[in-house]
């Protein structure tokens, strides 16, 4: 028997999750095409920066993740700047050898995921060198709420409403600021967007670092309620890869949407069937997903518009 | 150009690339290896193998098994070597990876020779290696806790088995809470094998399982799984979750409110996680098991006992868990055997490894003063001394049962008798008992 308060509150777990996970990863990839294999390591230095600030530095748990989402952030910033435009590199090579060293990684889809994969092999590995196989955890705040013979944590119930409010301001930055315009302006079409004065590289490279702080964020967010060590990233990668392709071109909408259904559909089956079938659940309907919508599911939304328009 | 040109197919097509040369490096070929020599060795040096994770997935709980076999070998050296002659040590870091540790095993008998060899944290990674252990007739120590049924000529599976573990907690936790268990376990071999032993010793103790919950290695969100405990209300748990991600269970359980005791197998004594995790999130958890640092023994936390020689040889370790024993003792085990035997002959060193090596106190921490950890011969296995060790709301470990608990299923069900019948098989507990289909 399914309890409804227990559906309930595992479909806001289940959202929260899915498009925790997903945000940083659609961001990047849907305005910059490239595909960050090393997300799940980002989440790890939001983790690990929020945890170590809460147990070596004292600091509140909130300002703590306030840290620990802006040291993501930064370190994406470094990131493009060395990895993903080659800035650095080519600014050095510019200064020896009179030439560019590497090609920026935008829409070079395989390219970019081998770059990143090795970035994250060497993030992995490096964590373990200098923090060891793990470090100690903070606990999880605010307790629980009980009904009935049941009870839930409280603070799972919390990041389902700050998911809310993550995709509400993302949404907002997407389309009310300048730099909001001039990156969509850039997805649609780079070289008019250059020539009307839009400094792309800079758009890139703020996008990164928002996409990375949002990583960061997640990290920070998860970090009171997982095990601390070197490899946690890797939970949150099929989820987030799921969601980014089932989502669609839409960064906002396409994430919202596919945390909607897979959430739905994972907590329905995970209440009834447990938690493997939970998983089989969410893998079984973005094959059926791909299979059907291709473009996702903010494409076929498209897709259907622009059939109408056609009509009138 | 247009930015949108990247197409969900393409993104489907390099993801879909990436996860096949994933793949492909999990995948081993096992590949010919080539005739060996084990009896050639040289006479002046013993030369032990060992192969133990420092980093990748097991690095946490595959490091202390590592430094506890460098520390045996250390003193064994340092008074004298074995029979005079001193230990020359081979250990290369398999990184968590089989394949890497197929290659390194046939490394280890086919190039440097070694006259015994301790190798692998899961049971995957032994059942990986063990037809090149068993081809080329190398005696091989394998020291993990594990589900149990390993009956072969030339392993020695010396850690705690699951009937030895479950054996010890569940009896103690039906007396103290009540029949009704729950049972939760990580989804492969291992985690199914022990929910069956669950059921098996729930019979035999007058107590019922009435839920099980298997759940993937990937997983990290626990909320439906407290539900579903919380929905069953039983008098306790038993947990045989593994690995880092179900860690978060323990995290998630607490904060959830969720108090049922819980049982374990695999908590606390391998990751050491009530040092590791935040308080109260192991309150109220009894692990099952032969040794963890607190053991209460003289030889364990007394003056100069193992804790202090370990913590000496290495001040910056986190944990000395419960494998890190076995690979200590299993060391001096085998310091007896070719003692025994006079000759490092491996037919000859597994023929006095067979004759029943004791080892007193001093080199086995987990019993206490006067008792003795005894080898099976007949099985390989270890008749080990077994503790119920209790963390409370501050995670303070205290012992509250121990009892020497011989290993049963090999010896006592199956017949495994290796002197008379040398074989390689692995039994498992669904062909022996109604109870664990």
């Amino acid at each position: 028997m399914v309890n409804g308060i227990n559906l309930a509150l595992q479909f806001l777990d289940s959202f929260a999750f899915i498009v925790l996970a997903a945000a940083g990863l659609a961001i990047i990839f849907g305005i910059m095409g490239v595909i960050n294999l090393a997300h799940g390591e980002f989440i790890l230095v939001g983790a690990y920066a929020t945890t170590l600030s809460a147990t070596k530095l004292g600091l509140p748990l909130a300002a703590a993740m306030l840290v620990g989402t802006l040291v993501t952030a930064a370190f994406g910033v470094v990131v493009e700047r060395f990895v993903i435009s080659g800035a650095v590199p080519n600014w050095i090579g510019q200064r020896t050898v009179g030439r560019d060293f590497v090609e920026p990684l935008y829409d070079r889809l395989a390219d970019s995921m081998v770059a990143t994969f090795g970035l994250s092999l060497i993030m992995v590995q490096g964590a373990r060198v200098v923090f060891g196989n793990s470090i100690d955890t903070v606990g999880t705040p605010f307790g629980n709420i009980a009904y009935g013979a049941f009870s839930y944590s409280t603070y799972r119930i919390v990041l389902s409403g700050v998911s809310i409010a993550l995709l509400v301001g993302v949404y907002y930055i997407f389309t009310r600021t300048e730099y909001g315009m001039t990156a969509r302006a850039t997805i649609q079409d780079e070289e008019t967007a250059r020539a009307l004065g839009v400094d792309t590289e800079r758009i890139y490279m703020a996008t990164f670092a928002i996409g990375s702080g949002l990583a960061g964020l997640t990290g920070a967010l998860f970090a009171p309620t997982l095990s601390m060590q070197p490899t946690l990233g890797d939970q949150f990668l099929v989820e987030a890869f799921v969601a980014v392709v089932v989502g669609g071109p839409s960064v906002v909408l396409g994430t919202a949407l596919s945390g909607g259904v897979l959430g739905a559909i994972q907590a329905v089956f995970t209440n009834l069937y447990g938690t493997f079938f939970g998983r089989i659940a969410l893998l079984a309907a973005a094959m059926v997903a791909l299979r059907f919508l291709p473009d996702g599911i903010t494409g076929f939304i498209e897709t259907v518009q622009s059939r109408r328009q056609e009509g009138e | 150009m247009n930015r949108s040109s990247v197409s969900r197919r393409q993104f489907l097509g390099a993801s879909g690339a990436a996860v096949v040369a994933g793949l492909a490096g999990c995948s081993g070929g096992q590949g010919q290896s080539g005739a060996t020599t084990d009896t050639a060795s040289s006479a002046d040096v013993v030369k032990i193998g060992v192969l133990e994770d420092q980093s990748g997935n097991f690095a946490l709980v595959g490091a202390p098994k590592h430094k506890a076999s460098m520390l045996a070998i250390e003193e064994i050296n340092a008074n004298g070597g074995i029979d005079g002659k001193q230990i020359e040590t081979y250990a290369t870091d398999p990184q968590s990876d089989n394949q890497r540790y197929q290659e390194l095993t046939r490394e280890m008998i086919n190039e440097n020779d070694v006259d015994v060899l301790w190798a692998g944290y899961s049971s995957a990674t032994r059942e990986a290696i063990r037809p090149t252990i068993d081809r080329n007739e190398q005696l091989y120590f394998y020291t993990t806790q594990y589900e149990g049924g390993v009956c072969d000529k030339y392993t020695f599976a010396v850690g705690p088995t699951a009937r030895q573990q479950l054996g010890i907690v569940l009896p103690y936790l039906r007396e103290e809470f009540g029949p009704k268990i729950y049972t939760i376990a990580a989804d492969y071999n291992f985690g199914q094998l022990s929910a069956d032993w669950v059921k098996v010793l729930a019979d035999e103790n007058d107590a019922e399982v009435v839920g099980e919950e298997f759940i993937p290695l990937s997983e990290s969100s626990f909320g439906s799984v407290i539900n579903n405990i919380q929905d069953a209300d039983p008098d306790f748990v038993m947990s045989m979750l593994v690995g880092a991600n179900h860690t978060a269970f323990y995290k998630q359980k607490a904060s959830a409110g969720l108090d049922v005791p819980i049982g374990t197998s695999t908590a606390m004594a391998q990751g050491y996680e009530h040092r590791r995790l935040d308080p109260p999130a192991m309150a109220n958890i009894y692990a099952g098991v032969n040794y963890m640092e607190e053991v209460p023994t003289e030889s364990n936390t007394g003056d100069g006992g193992f804790v202090d020689r370990y913590y000496e040889k290495y001040p910056d370790a986190p944990y000395l868990n419960e494998e890190a024993e076995t690979n200590y003792f299993s060391t001096y085990m085998y310091k007896k055997a070719v003692e025994q035997a006079g000759t490092l002959e491996q037919p000859e060193v597994i023929e006095a490894l067979e004759s029943g090596i004791e080892l007193g106190t001093e080199r086995a921490p987990e019993a206490p003063e006067g008792e003795t950890i005894k080898l099976d011969g007949a099985t390989h296995h270890v008749d080990h001394h077994m503790w119920v060790m209790k963390a409370d709301d501050q995670h303070n470990v205290e012992a509250v049962k121990n009892e020497q608990i011989p290993e049963q299923f090999l010896s006592e069900t199956v017949g495994c008798n290796l002197p008379e019948n040398p074989e390689t098989t692995q039994y498992t507990p669904v062909d022996y008992f109604e109870e664990a289909e």
